[in-house]
């Protein structure tokens, strides 16, 4: 099939003198080259978080000390946390927002096209900072990701150039945030009020409150620590009247927002996906909106829930565990309304929806051990356990991931104009549903025996259930090799997609020609 | 080159933003170094902020000649104010992490340090209270009395506030010379109290031993203050970049969103400061 003949090149339309090759991905101001970079920048960053990873499964293969010193090792699980968080889920979201946000509204662009431009190009600064450091004396930070003093105070100049890193990192996602909350709230075509965007624009919409609310707060933390590191404050050493645990109250401050940044992005993707692929409309829209809200407010009264071992009073404990627990509820009801909408439904399976159906298993079981972990007494045996990583590994990985997998398998006609080769697809599909479980099921198991997390070596015991883990995640690392391959097919050629690619979607951006103009919504649409 | 589309200003490619992003780096890398007492750190840190200044003018001045050009319509004008409410709602979030951290170490922390287990075993004789420098340090300090300059710097805020306003309802009204002379009064005042701020710290170091190393209380004092410090140049710069716009004569009765926002950004840096006034001072 010549796909060549008929595709517009999508630089056709550009305008006459702007910038090619390097010249336009640097000054570029469109939205969807900016999507475009997102996506691209946290693809390449999986791959260097990934091969972390692989590098600590490799290690944990077997008892005893094999590839890499301690020293190393901590290197490894502190950064790989840091990349994986800040550098692909984030920045994939991002990338999902420029692409999706302007045209499932009717918008020409983003609200403020040159600061997105600069929220991307900070990434790539903080990126460099982060990974660089991994290469000066001493190494890279070593302490987790949570950067928790004293440790962090001891460490010496990666440490500080991590510091500026989350910085800069931040600034690019306040700037993002505010350019997509207001881009939603300020540029909807005619007749699309609040209540008619698709979830997806609602779900970011929230994130991107939640990113302005708390991103801040993160990086005063980080201030502080730059100051006790090298400016002779007391903010977190008790002989001037400071304390560490003060640090983990702002940073998990942050933090339990922070988790919710990575996966209500998801729920939206996973929102589009389903009603697609069951040809019905979303089952309880109101009510999917309201639970996003909920759950937005009650991460700011949960955080404790990451200190329960630290030391804080009893009213304190019980607090942060009923608070945690009521985040099960407006959880329910969106799970609850994505099986609601798939029920009788006229349901095919493509790649996008095979993912999406993953995502609500899987995640469900990562929010089920989510609850375990919330009630005080169990967390005091599980903390710092493996079973701790089980259970955010199912929600990141199955969870954030997957949807990310979901909306790239979804959304990959719209932007390039081809099909997806579904039979690749499927083969990507089964072999990461299933070595993924493979790879973080039998984590929960260990970490219910009692294995620490973010040490290289452990008992015997655990060998057996650590070389099945390791085992799943070589099969998973490699896995994603076939993602890359689909992607590049796509973009390379393939059956054309139809303007609407998919039977069963609905929605502003299927209105607009397969891959989407350069320049879409000059004027806006009327929305009914 | 730009792009006109349903009226919505579309700019065309810039290259400000990786300008900001190389000076950026710079600036880390610079800071980084400098910390450490490598070499090049300096003068890396001066080129980031070079390029820093020469980005934010260059991209400034853009946004400038496209308003004048009449190119922005209502719809531009309300991302603005949408953007401009956002960014004073991050600052807000993080003068707020460093409140927490005060209020934190005066509610929870110290009184922790000075009572139960902790007092007999690790600090014995530490009385706690407020303000302290912690149960392990040497450092005798005077903390910073309220009802003097900082008093006095309240009033001056406080007035600029009122400055700022009459010279926003000389503007809506057309009168210029209310505009210019509610401007530079505003400017004045800000830079008064900078200066005074100046003058503070070199009495807090220089008198009374208060530094960045007495304890939690220097600690919170100088980070909270320092970066309030931060935020009142910063809007005196953007109150002059104002000034020299109305000299312009740059704004219009109905049209002056710069101006406006300016003026917010200005009211929130004196909201703080009188946060600061109670819980860093006084009380």
């Amino acid at each position: 099939m010549d796909a060549h003949a008929t595709t517009a090149d999508p630089l056709a339309s550009t305008h006459h003198g702007a910038p090619r090759g390097l010249a336009r991905w640097l000054t570029t101001t469109n939205h969807k080259d900016i999507g475009t970079l997102y996506l691209w920048f946290a693809a390449v960053m999986f791959l260097v978080g990934g091969l972390m990873a692989m590098l600590i499964r490799v290690e944990l293969f077997e008892p005893g000390l094999q590839v890499v010193q301690p020293g190393l090792f901590n290197q490894l699980t502190t950064m790989h946390g840091l990349i994986m968080i800040f550098g692909v889920i984030m920045p994939a979201f991002t990338g999902f927002a420029n692409w999706q946000v302007p045209l499932m509204i009717g918008a020409p662009d983003m609200a403020f096209p040159r600061m997105n431009n600069w929220s991307f190009w900070l990434l790539p600064v903080a990126g460099a900072l982060l990974i660089g450091s991994l290469f000066l004396p001493g190494g890279a930070v070593a302490g987790g990701w949570t950067m928790y003093p004293p440790l962090y105070l001891q460490g010496g100049i990666s440490y500080d150039l991590t510091i500026f890193a989350i910085h800069i990192m931040g600034a690019s996602s306040i700037m993002g945030a505010i350019n997509i909350a207001t881009t939603i709230l300020n540029m909807r075509a005619p007749g699309m009020t609040l209540m008619k965007m698709p979830l997806f624009v609602w779900t970011w919409l929230i994130t991107a409150y939640l990113l302005i609310a708390v991103m801040p707060v993160l990086a005063g933390a980080v201030t502080m620590l730059l100051t006790d590191r090298n400016f002779g404050t007391h903010f977190f050493d008790a002989a001037g009247g400071g304390d560490p645990v003060m640090f983990q109250h702002i940073f998990w401050f942050f933090g339990h927002p922070e988790v919710y940044i990575l996966i209500l992005p998801a729920f939206g993707i996973i929102s589009s996906v389903i009603p697609t692929f069951a040809r019905k409309p979303l089952f309880g829209y109101a009510s999917m909106v309201y639970a996003t809200a909920s759950i937005a407010i009650l991460s700011f009264i949960v955080w404790g829930h990451h200190m329960f071992t630290v030391g804080m009073p009893a009213a304190a404990q019980l607090f942060f565990m009923y608070a945690t627990l009521l985040i099960a509820v407006p959880t329910g009801v969106k799970v609850f309304n994505w099986v609601a909408t798939m029920w009788r439904g006229s349901m095919t399976f493509e790649t996008a929806m095979l993912f999406a159906v993953a995502f609500v298993c899987l995640f469900t079981i990562g929010g089920f051990s989510g609850l375990v972990l919330a009630m005080a007494p169990v967390d005091i045996q599980l903390q710092d356990t493996y079973y701790v990583v089980a259970h955010f590994h199912y929600v990141l990985v199955t969870g954030a991931l997957f949807s990310i997998y979901a909306g790239i398998y979804y959304w990959l006609p719209k932007w390039t104009g081809h099909m997806v080769d579904e039979t690749l697809g499927r083969w990507h599909f089964w072999l990461s549903a299933i070595s993924v479980n493979v790879l973080f099921f039998p984590m929960h198991f260990l970490g219910l025996a009692g294995m620490p997390r973010r040490i290289p070596d452990y008992a015997l015991q655990f060998a057996d259930f650590n070389r099945i883990a390791s085992l799943g995640g070589f099969v998973f690392g490699a896995s994603q090799i076939l993602l890359l391959w689909v992607i590049l097919k796509c973009i390379r050629g393939g059956r054309r997609a139809e303007a609407k690619a998919w039977e069963g979607a609905e929605g502003l951006e299927w209105t607009v020609p397969s891959p989407a103009p350069y320049h879409t919504f000059a004027q806006p649409p009327e929305v009914k | 080159m730009s792009t006109h589309t349903g009226g919505y200003y579309l700019p065309a490619a810039s290259h400000w933003p990786v300008v900001g992003s190389f000076a950026l780096l710079c600036a880390a890398l610079g800071a980084t170094l400098l910390i450490h007492d490598l070499s090049g750190g300096g003068w890396l840190l001066a080129l980031g902020a070079a390029a820093l200044l020469v980005m934010l003018v260059g991209w400034f001045g853009n946004v400038i000649r496209e308003n004048q050009g009449g190119l922005y319509d209502a719809r531009v004008d309300r991302s603005f104010r949408w953007g401009m409410s956002w960014f004073i709602f991050s600052e807000v979030m993080f003068f707020a992490a460093f409140f927490g951290a005060l209020f934190y170490a005066r509610v929870i922390a110290v009184p922790d340090l000075a009572g139960g287990e902790q007092v007999a075993l690790l600090w014995p004789g530490y009385v706690g209270g407020w303000p302290t420098a912690g149960p392990g340090l040497e450092a005798a300090f005077t903390p910073m009395a309220a009802w003097g300059l900082p008093a006095i710097n309240t009033l001056l805020l406080l007035s600029s506030g009122v400055t700022v306003t009459w010279a926003h309802w000389g503007l809506k009204r057309g009168r210029r010379g209310q505009l210019l002379l509610g401007l530079a009064l505003t400017v004045a005042l800000g830079v008064a109290f900078l200066g005074l701020q100046a003058y503070e710290y070199r009495h807090a170091y220089v008198d009374l031993g208060l530094t960045l190393g007495a304890g939690v209380y220097g600690a919170t004092f100088f980070l909270l203050t320092g970066f309030h410090g931060l935020h009142v140049s910063i809007g005196a710069l953007m109150l002059m970049v104002i000034l020299g716009r109305a000299l312009a004569g740059h704004f219009k009765p109905d049209n002056h969103f710069a101006f406006e926002a300016v003026s917010w950004y200005w009211h929130f840096v004196d909201v703080v400061w009188l946060l600061l006034f109670v819980f860093v001072y006084w009380l």
